[in-house]
């Protein structure tokens, strides 16, 4: 199929829908709500579900629901949406039932803003909700990269039943790029639908979901269950990409937009005769843990870049353990960093670790 | 469960429905969960449709019915209930959904869920169960407590100046274009037995027949929080709650009428 030009938003819907989503139940909220209305449009045509809920709680719960049922399912929102989704991620995550959930995040704390960041990454990564567990975090840099995450996310959501985060800044969901949509697979029909899902108990003992499990005993169980299929994810699903890292001495760590920003500064920064290589983690959870210390070992130094505060660079130093300084440069709440801020961080940390 | 032949001369008139399992319940001596656990199974086995019902039970008292009803079912998020039954219900609309909530989970928690889910006309059946009063957490104010009434977080009795007033749901959701059917019953004594399950089987013929969504609130009891026997609670339903909560339709479309009356 050719490239065409796309919409970061509409390419992550219509990518779910070749993907063969069934059902998309969301709430309108900036900047994500272009993913909303392409679903809108498209779902009813090709005779699927599409319902707006009332609320982003209810949104989950309509995909929990869904799940349940064996369908192929997703939602999407941005950060103070996703924060409201909490509950269910946590329900969802216990029942083991696939599920992929999108985030277009935004500027925070609170309302915020409807500008582009990163804030969002210890929610994603580290406190998805309640109790222990991880969903797998997927973070695309361009739209190319959003279509093909998207349709890896439903395999990854149905291959380890869980629940799989996408994540972009609200300029990957806003940017138009050109990229190209993978073929239409067809939908699962529903009497194809898993062994364990709620279809009915006709010829079979009835199926129950659930996430609660009385018993001190009973919940240890479930949640040894649930670190073990967690443990199997982080051995196998580390994804991330990396830029002239061969003969780095200076590493550079960024994911998203700005993790494409600093393809630009390994290039400006070769130019000026500084060795810096690229390390971009496509998975945020799984984190490439075991390549960064690898790397650890051949540079002098680390920067993490960041839309936020420094949230990803926590991961980064327990990656690395001491060995190398590991430092920080972000912006929050909007600004995207740019090179020209970004080069000079880079030669600081070149001075420090001569 | 052991097998008995039935003699030639006799017949079988009572027996275990197919859709309750054998478990026993874990609810009080004298709770009307039981009860109407019983009424839904034996409906849903009248109509036939066990093997393709999915339930969605609720956080509280009932939180375990999966145990004792024989068929698909699913365990919400208080108050999610309506959210999980749309999107189930959405994907796979030749199953027969219910979901069996609480006076907390729908009425206080849930509210947002299952008006929205009403208005959306959602081809589920919900049955309400009202005791006027939170009975896993040990006997809080519902949003359902009647006003006066002593639980552990209104002590000095339910002020309606500071803590609201008791909510009528199914005059609530009944005003709502989406419901076919709406009522409120009571498992109190024989004949509102009998009416309830009436009841039960037309909303569930509701669903069956597509004609919107359908709700049955059943005043209930709860003797272990109300701090009163089995049989002293009763009467206390029948003498506060009818008065507060009246029985009977909030609403009966022409079509859900004529499914009645069998036309």
């Amino acid at each position: 199929m050719a490239k065409e030009l796309w919409e970061g938003n509409a390419a992550i819907a219509e990518a779910a829908i070749r993907a063969g989503v069934e059902a998309f139940f969301g709430y309108p909220i900036t900047p994500q709500t272009e993913v909303l209305e392409h679903f809108s449009k498209r779902l009813p045509e090709l005779g699927r579900v599409f319902l707006q809920a009332e609320s982003e709680v209810a949104s989950i719960n309509m995909v929990y629901g869904a799940a349940c049922a064996g369908a192929r399912v997703m939602t999407s929102s941005s950060s103070p949406g996703v924060s409201l989704m909490q509950e269910g991620f946590s329900y969802i995550a216990c029942s083991e039932v696939p599920a992929v959930v999108t985030n277009i995040m935004r500027g925070g704390p609170g309302l915020g803003n409807v500008q582009p960041a990163q804030g969002d990454y210890f929610q994603a990564v580290k406190s998805a909700g309640h109790g222990d567990f991880h969903m797998i975090v997927l973070a695309p840099a361009n739209v190319q990269e959003a279509i093909d995450l998207m349709v890896l996310a439903f395999d990854l959501a149905e291959k380890y039943r869980t629940i799989v985060m996408f994540v972009a800044d609200g300029s990957i969901g806003q940017m138009m790029e050109p990229a190209e949509m993978p073929p239409m697979r067809p939908v699962r029909p529903p009497e194809e639908r898993p062994d364990w899902a709620l279809t009915g108990a006709q010829g079979r003992k009835p199926n129950i979901i659930t996430s609660l499990y009385l018993g001190a005993e009973n919940m240890e169980r479930v949640n040894l269950r649930l670190q073990a299929k967690l443990k199997e994810i982080a051995a196998n699903e580390v994804r991330w990409k990396e830029y002239s890292t061969e003969d780095a001495d200076l590493l550079l760590v960024a994911f998203g937009t700005v993790g494409r920003v600093c393809q630009t500064v390994v290039r400006e920064a070769r130019e000026k005769g500084l060795k810096v290589g690229l390390l971009r983690p496509i998975t945020l959870w799984p984190f490439p843990s075991g390549r960064i210390a690898e790397l650890a070992e051949q540079v002098r130094g680390v920067l993490v870049v960041e839309m936020n505060a420094g949230q990803m660079v926590e991961d980064v130093r327990l990656a690395v353990e001491g060995r190398r300084p590991v430092r920080f440069y972000g912006r929050m709440g909007g600004p995207i960093p740019l090179p020209d801020e970004i080069l000079p961080e880079m030669e600081k940390l070149d001075a420090e670790c001569r | 469960m052991a097998t008995v032949e039935i003699p030639a001369d006799m017949e079988l008139v009572y027996k275990y429905p197919e859709s309750l399992t054998e478990a026993h319940t874990h609810y009080c001596p004298g709770c009307t969960h039981g009860v109407i656990h019983r009424l839904i199974a034996e409906v849903l086995d009248e109509l036939g449709v066990r093997e393709r019902t999915i339930g969605i039970a609720p956080v509280g008292c009932s939180v375990l019915a999966y145990y004792y009803f024989n068929m698909d079912f699913a365990e919400a998020a208080h108050g999610r209930a309506p959210a999980m039954a749309t999107g189930l219900k959405r994907v796979s609309p030749d199953k027969v959904v219910f979901t069996y909530q609480g006076d907390g989970d729908l009425a206080a928690i849930g509210t947002a869920e299952i008006i929205h889910a009403v208005n959306r006309g959602e081809l589920f059946t919900t049955i309400f169960v009202n005791n006027a009063i939170y009975g896993m957490t040990g006997g809080q104010m519902a949003p359902t407590t009647l006003p006066g009434q002593v639980t552990t977080s209104s002590p000095y009795g339910r002020d309606v100046e500071t803590a609201g007033f008791p909510i009528h749901m199914a005059e609530l959701v009944g005003q709502l274009p989406g419901a076919a059917y709406v009522t409120r019953q009571a498992v109190l004594d024989v004949p509102g037995i009998r009416r309830t399950k009436k009841a039960i089987k037309l909303a569930f013929q509701t669903q069956l027949a597509g004609l919107g969504f359908s709700m049955v609130e059943v005043l209930s009891t709860c003797g272990t929080n109300w701090h009163m026997g089995p049989l002293e609670a009763l009467e206390w339903a029948k003498e506060h709650m009818v008065e507060y909560f009246p029985l009977g339709d909030t609403k009966m479309t022409d079509r859900v009428r004529a499914l009645k009356e069998g036309k």
